[in-house]
């Protein structure tokens, strides 16, 4: 009796050591390659001509960037200073290897041999509907490539007012200043 | 029954005693020393991939950001890997017609990724999960080195349990201000012990070191 205990506690042991199952276990892990799918991918796309829950983007204005066709002049939603925040941090992630931080248009990767964009301080882009930025950062224009796939829609807005306020910043006059501000723009020697 | 061995093997037999006592211990602390080994855990060896990608140049020379291509390491458990359409941001037009990134154009006509060799991967019974970690003040190169410097990825650090609970026991070692955790210095500034207590009031860092906070 005290043997056969033994022995069937030495088994569970022995079971114990059997341990690369539970190392790589039968589920499917973030892009993990499968055997079973034909395209080689545990992560499946979805089926054509369905919308996930919550995914639905008939927004004209919060998705495309546009109201009635034309590129919108507003923002979807109300824009504040933790926005803004937001903007620079993601400008600087994303558009700034190109862009670079003033919006010059000459990032590291323009230096590496890409082709130049145009600086976002010229008259047309600062005159440019706010929308018009949201859309190239969706679709792309030109040899700009389009950012949907690694910024989320709101983001894109932030970014494209953080844009806005990178061309104030560049074009402002000493009348945009408030008065009990202008006194520390007085050069001190 | 006549004795077999002479009264004169009796130190020999003392001395064998002894020496097994010796051979078991080093037999366990060389199994200890093997499996902690660079060479057991694959730490510091750089693998191979199929396409040279190098972190040196992108994050160190280029300056890319982490989040450019590992996107969702903020929000999610998971990092993320680039698909190809990150690389053909710029790729389309930097050396877009370079041998050493045929496999990258390949897999952007036929839509099949690029199977990158996986560098860090935990066993499957240990959950982990970079956004909680960010948020906490927790670096990348605490964990990952510094990538800045990697012609190819290596693994820095052993993925012992250890390691997790050396860091869980007492995270002010580590921890650093949230604004600098994609500063890829991994050494600690000289007063650590100082800010790190700190940090680790002003974000009320509490990890667990519960078995179930890793294997659910
Ligand atoms: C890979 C480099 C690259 C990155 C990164 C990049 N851009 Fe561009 N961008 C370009 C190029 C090149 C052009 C010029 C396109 C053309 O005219 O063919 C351009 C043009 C633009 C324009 C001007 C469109 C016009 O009307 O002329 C805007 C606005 C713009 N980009 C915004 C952004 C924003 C916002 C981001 C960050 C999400 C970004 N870009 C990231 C390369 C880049
Ligand atoms: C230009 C895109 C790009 C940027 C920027 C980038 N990475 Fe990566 N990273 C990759 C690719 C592609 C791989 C997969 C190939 C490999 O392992 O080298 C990878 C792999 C990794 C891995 C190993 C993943 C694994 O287990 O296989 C780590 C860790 C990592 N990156 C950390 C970082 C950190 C930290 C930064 C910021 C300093 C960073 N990466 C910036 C593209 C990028
Ligand atoms: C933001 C732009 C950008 C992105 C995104 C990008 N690269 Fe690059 N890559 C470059 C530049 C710029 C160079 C170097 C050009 C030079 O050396 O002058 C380069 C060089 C390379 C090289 C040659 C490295 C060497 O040994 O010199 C490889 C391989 C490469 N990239 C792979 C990738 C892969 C794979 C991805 C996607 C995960 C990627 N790149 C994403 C800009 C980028
Ligand atoms: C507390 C330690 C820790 C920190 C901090 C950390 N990582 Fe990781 N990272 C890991 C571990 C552990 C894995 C393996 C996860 C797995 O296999 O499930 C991993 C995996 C990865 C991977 C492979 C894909 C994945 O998610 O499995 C990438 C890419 C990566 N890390 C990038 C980063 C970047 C970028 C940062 C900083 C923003 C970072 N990591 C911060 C520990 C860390
Ligand atoms: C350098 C320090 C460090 C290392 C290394 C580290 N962690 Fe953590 N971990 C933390 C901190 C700090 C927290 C946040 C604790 C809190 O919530 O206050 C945390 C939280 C976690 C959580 C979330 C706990 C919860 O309440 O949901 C998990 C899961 C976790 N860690 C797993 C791991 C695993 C697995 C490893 C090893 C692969 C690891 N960690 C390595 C510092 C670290
Ligand atoms: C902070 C996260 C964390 C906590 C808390 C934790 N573990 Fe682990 N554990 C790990 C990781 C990571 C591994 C994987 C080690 C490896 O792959 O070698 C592991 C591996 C193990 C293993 C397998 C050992 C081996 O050699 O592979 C056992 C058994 C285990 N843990 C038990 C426990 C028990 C019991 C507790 C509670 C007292 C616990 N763990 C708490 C992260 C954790």
């Amino acid at each position: 009796m005290k043997y056969s205990k033994c022995l069937i506690s030495l088994l569970f042991s022995l079971v114990g050591c059997h341990q690369r199952d539970m190392e790589d276990q039968p589920r499917a892990d973030p892009l993990e390659a499968s055997a079973f799918f034909e395209d080689g991918q545990a992560a499946r796309p979805l089926v054509e001509g369905t919308v996930a829950r919550g995914h639905l983007r008939v927004d004209e204005h919060l998705f495309r960037g546009r109201v009635n066709g034309a590129p919108a002049g507003t923002f979807p939603f109300q824009i504040t200073r933790a926005d803004l925040e937001r903007g620079r941090e993601r400008y600087a992630v994303f558009c700034a290897p190109c862009h670079d931080l003033v919006g010059a248009g000459q990032g590291m990767v323009v230096r590496r041999g890409y082709q130049p964009p145009p600086s976002f301080h010229i008259d047309r882009l600062r005159q440019a509907p706010i929308g018009h930025f949201f859309q190239v950062m969706t679709e792309g224009l030109g040899a700009m490539p389009s950012y949907a796939h690694q910024v989320p829609p709101h983001d894109r807005w932030r970014i494209a007012a953080y844009v806005r306020a990178l061309q104030l910043s560049q074009h402002a006059l000493l009348d945009d200043v408030p008065p009990q501000e202008r006194e520390k723009l007085r050069w001190k020697p | 029954m006549a004795q077999i061995f002479h009264p004169a093997a009796n130190p020999f037999a003392r001395f064998s005693i002894f020496g097994a006592v010796f051979l078991a211990i080093g037999a366990l602390w060389l199994t200890g020393a093997i499996t902690r080994s660079a060479w057991f855990t694959r730490s510091n060896v750089a693998r191979d991939q199929p396409v040279p990608f190098t972190h040196e140049l992108h994050s160190g020379k280029l300056g890319l950001d982490c989040r450019y291509c590992h996107t969702s390491v903020e929000e999610s458990p998971f990092a993320g890997l680039p698909p190809t359409q990150t690389c053909m941001n710029c790729h389309t037009q930097i050396w877009a017609d370079a041998p050493m990134l045929e496999p990258v154009r390949q897999s952007w006509q036929t839509g099949r990724p690029i199977a990158w060799t996986r560098v860090y991967d935990l066993a499957d019974f240990c959950a982990f999960d970079h956004s909680i970690h960010l948020r906490k003040g927790i670096g990348c190169s605490t964990c990952h080195g510094s990538v800045d410097r990697m012609p190819l990825m290596w693994q820095t650090v052993s993925l012992f349990m250890e390691w997790c609970l050396d860091c869980h026991r007492q995270p002010e070692r580590f921890i650093r201000p949230r604004e600098a955790v994609f500063r890829m210095d991994d050494e600690p500034p000289l007063d650590q012990p100082r800010i790190g207590r700190e940090l680790v009031e002003r974000y009320h860092v509490r990890p667990s070191t519960d078995c179930t906070t890793c294997h659910r």
